[in-house]
């Protein structure tokens, strides 16, 4: 007997291990069909569910159980069963109440990307891009507060923030003394340092590279330059804190900052001390690997976009090229 | 004369202490399931008696602890949510503070059912005169011997503890109460793991309201095919109201289920009709989270056929024009009373109440409170309407709990039934905001209903 489920989500099959999440069974097909994520993190324990970005329609829930779910499921907490057929962008359910989440998120966040540090690894950037609207409908003052300076390094603009809760748990899983977390409720939440007190550990830096938009930011580096100017490359350095593996970005001859390295879904692979991070700005310091390979899609890989193309199951069922009639319009356009 | 269940003695002097209640039957049910039945045996009649939850949701009761997982060596608990905070529901208050033993006895029954030796009430922070009503009924209990170790010397242990709760809204979703009697911040858990499989302090838990709990104790003690007998269809049993609004006598009642709306609203046994003669404009029948109801719906189906206080009655129709029993708090709006303001006022709750966890609740919540405020204020505009109605969309069914739909379905069913209402705020902001010129003025939506004006 298989210790393996099969899933099947937009039209294809995997097999996974039982107690995989839909999130992550897709992520092993790959593609499209990928749900996007902006709270999940792999490497985060209990993450994920609360954005809603991930959001899929269950049409079979399992062999046993062929009901389909009542609601729309965030995938990244959902669990795969056998036989269960999943819909995500074959689903115009699922397109339409994505938008709607996309467009919740952006209510209080500024479209700033000009000015916005994290302007070309922006999850919520590519998001609106995908899903959003031309034009908002909240016509209301926004939130807005004062930037604050969580240590002498990082600093943390909420205008920005989506209340991912990821530097939360963060804070709370890799770093050895929790200072900081949620105040209020609901649209007044707020990341807090707790009387804006100083993140100071030694994987602070680590709430950067997870915030999925441009709340928290590196103050080394801010400002200094556009992200799609500069030349990543792997490196690595004998550190006796962390792995000591590391994404630097060059620009010229100088290091203008140093990042964890992260996956394809922009997940850090190995969370870094903030000795390689912030302290280590000299070529020297570094056994250098090879360019970081980076995705064609990115806009770090400039001017080398690569055409949308439908999946091949949508190419070949006239019933999800109706479905998708939107999406497959968008393919044409570039 | 409906029978009586639950408030039987409510009007016995000084049945809130233990020997009054003892003397009037009490303790009972405590003493027959301990004695004489088995925990297996106590669930089943609770099975058989059709009970549902009296919470809100209508999940059948029995069905919700044969779900608990028993795992050897593992802690079961069973947490009685009094978090009770809905607007226009206030009858587990009610019990509480009258008859506490009434709860307090339905604790240890169900307890005993479900393989528990510890239990809890979470009772809403601002609710301190019933959580100390609770506490001395505890110690009361206990000095009898029907808490503690070893049960009327049936070998049975029981505590019983009382924690007040934060006094937030989202306390009362049973994953947010379990969060917070952990002592953390009360955000709702992401299901699955149910409670029934990791719950409080990761154990098998079940987590009732309170007026489901006390009823355990009539199904203990005549059985629990008699408790199926009263109601109508799957609505078993007695279920207590909390009537509020334009009401002559707005209070908490127990009805049998399956009496007709009319009769709760007009006979003078319950409500004893509208106040100061005024005609019926609409309902919220079980709490300001579910759809209201316009008056011609209230009293009867799209078909004709005569509403119902009942689980199926309430909801039939569709969702285009059915409501739900809920919590059982009824709210009756007169001709006189401004839906818009309503809603605003509804939508001010839950948007104050939102925990923040997920973006949809977070920021429609809000959304929708604040276009709603401006219509209300005379500077809505038309297309504001079908905002709403969109951004209710958008809410409903993508949240992490329940609070999403509550927030979404009085905006959406307030539009639904009285749009005119809504397009009446745009078009003539000046009289809306007139409070002498008033809704009198406006009677598009009594028109159009068939209002019935009582018996």
């Amino acid at each position: 007997m298989s210790d393996k489920v099969k899933v099947t989500i937009d039209g294809i099959t995997v097999e996974v291990a039982p107690g995989t999440t839909i999130l992550n069974a897709a992520r092993q097909i790959g593609g499209d069909i990928v749900p996007p994520a902006m709270c999940y993190y792999s490497k985060l324990e209990g993450s994920g569910g609360k954005c809603r970005t991930c959001i899929v329609k269950v049409s079979k829930g399992s062999e046993k159980d062929p009901r389909p779910m009542p609601k729309l499921v965030a995938s990244c907490r959902t669990t795969v069963m056998d036989g269960m057929e999943v819909q995500n962008i074959t689903s115009p359910e699922v397109i339409e109440a994505r938008s709607g989440v996309v467009e919740m998120l952006l209510i209080n966040h500024p479209l700033d990307c000009p000015v916005c540090d994290q302007a070309g690894e922006c999850d919520l950037q590519n998001l609106g891009y995908e899903h959003g609207l031309q034009k908002t409908r909240y016509e209301f003052e926004r939130r807005t507060f004062e930037r604050i300076d969580i240590g002498d390094k990082i600093q943390l603009h909420m205008n920005r923030c989506i209340l991912c809760y990821r530097c939360v748990f963060t804070a709370d899983q890799i770093t050895n003394k929790r200072v900081h977390g949620i105040l209020n409720r609901g649209d007044h939440s707020e990341i807090s340092t707790y009387i804006q007190t100083a993140v100071d550990n030694d994987f602070s830096g680590n709430v950067i590279d997870v915030c999925p938009v441009g709340a928290l930011t590196d103050k080394t580096f801010r400002f200094k330059n556009r992200v799609w100017f500069t030349k990543p490359i792997d490196a690595h350095r004998d550190c006796p804190t962390c792995s000591g593996k590391v994404t630097l970005w060059y620009k010229g001859e100088n290091v203008l900052r140093v990042t964890a390295r992260k996956d394809i879904y922009g997940e850090v692979e190995e969370f870094i001390c903030n000795t390689c991070r912030f302290d280590k700005k000299k070529t020297a310091d570094w056994v250098i690997e090879h360019p970081t390979v980076i995705s064609d899609t990115s806009v770090i890989a400039s001017n080398h976009y690569e055409t949308l193309k439908p999946l091949p199951v949508i190419q070949n069922n006239p019933q999800l090229q109706q479905a998708n009639k939107v999406e497959l319009e968008k393919t044409t356009k570039f | 004369m409906a029978r009586k269940l639950l408030l039987e003695h409510i009007n016995v002097p000084g049945i809130n202490t233990f020997d009054v209640y003892r003397q009037k039957g009490g303790y009972r049910a405590v003493e027959k399931a301990l004695k004489t039945l088995t925990p297996d045996e106590v669930v089943e009649e609770v099975k058989k008696s059709g009970l549902r939850g009296r919470g809100g949701a209508g999940f059948p009761t029995g069905m919700k602890w044969s779900f608990l997982a028993k795992p050897e060596g593992v802690a079961r608990y069973l947490v009685c949510n009094a978090d009770e905070s809905e607007p226009g529901t206030f009858k587990d208050r009610y019990l509480m503070t009258y008859i506490p033993h009434a709860l307090i006895e339905g604790m240890i029954v169900s307890s005993f059912a479900l393989g528990a030796n510890t239990s809890y009430i979470y009772v809403r922070g601002e609710m301190m005169p019933q959580i100390r009503i609770l506490e001395k009924a505890i110690a009361e209990a206990k000095n009898a011997g029907f808490l503690g170790k070893n049960i009327l010397g049936t070998g049975y242990d029981l505590e019983l503890y009382v924690q007040p709760g934060g006094g937030a809204y989202i306390c009362g979703e049973e994953t947010a109460l379990l969060e917070s009697l952990e002592g953390k911040r009360g955000n709702p858990r992401i299901k699955p793991p149910f409670p029934a499989i990791a719950g409080l302090y990761g154990c098998p838990t079940v987590v009732n309201n309170v007026e489901s709990i006390a009823a355990t104790v009539p199904i203990i003690n005549d059985g629990g095919d008699e408790y199926a007998k009263i109601g109508i269809g799957r609505s078993t049993g007695t279920k207590l109201i909390s009537a509020s609004g334009n009401l002559v006598r707005p209070g908490v009642y127990e009805i049998e289920l399956g009496l007709p709306v009319e009769e709760f609203i007009y006979s003078d046994e319950y409500c004893g009709g509208i106040a100061n003669g005024k005609r019926l404009k609409a309902t919220v029948a079980g709490g300001s989270s579910v759809p209201i109801l316009p008056a011609n719906l209230t009293l009867k189906l799209a078909n004709g056929d005569p509403r119902l206080m009942s689980y199926e009655s309430l909801s039939e129709g569709g969702f285009a024009t059915g409501s739900m029993m809920g919590s059982g708090g009824f709210i009756a709006f007169d001709e006189d009373q401004c839906i818009v303001r309503n809603t605003w006022n509804f939508s001010r709750f839950y948007h104050h109440e939102s925990c923040g966890q997920c973006s949809p609740c977070r920021e429609g919540t809000g959304w929708m409170e604040k276009v709603l405020h401006r219509i209300e204020y005379g500077h809505g505009k038309m297309s504001d309407i079908d905002l709403l109605v969109d951004v209710s969309k958008k809410i409903e069914g993508n949240t992490i709990c329940p609070l999403g739909d509550a927030a979404a379905w009085p905006v959406a069913s307030a539009i639904r039934h009285f749009r005119d209402e809504f397009e009446w705020h745009v078009k003539e902001p000046i009289k809306c905001l007139d409070t002498n010129y008033g809704l009198a003025n406006y009677a598009q939506p009594i028109a159009k209903a068939e209002v019935t004006t009582g018996n």
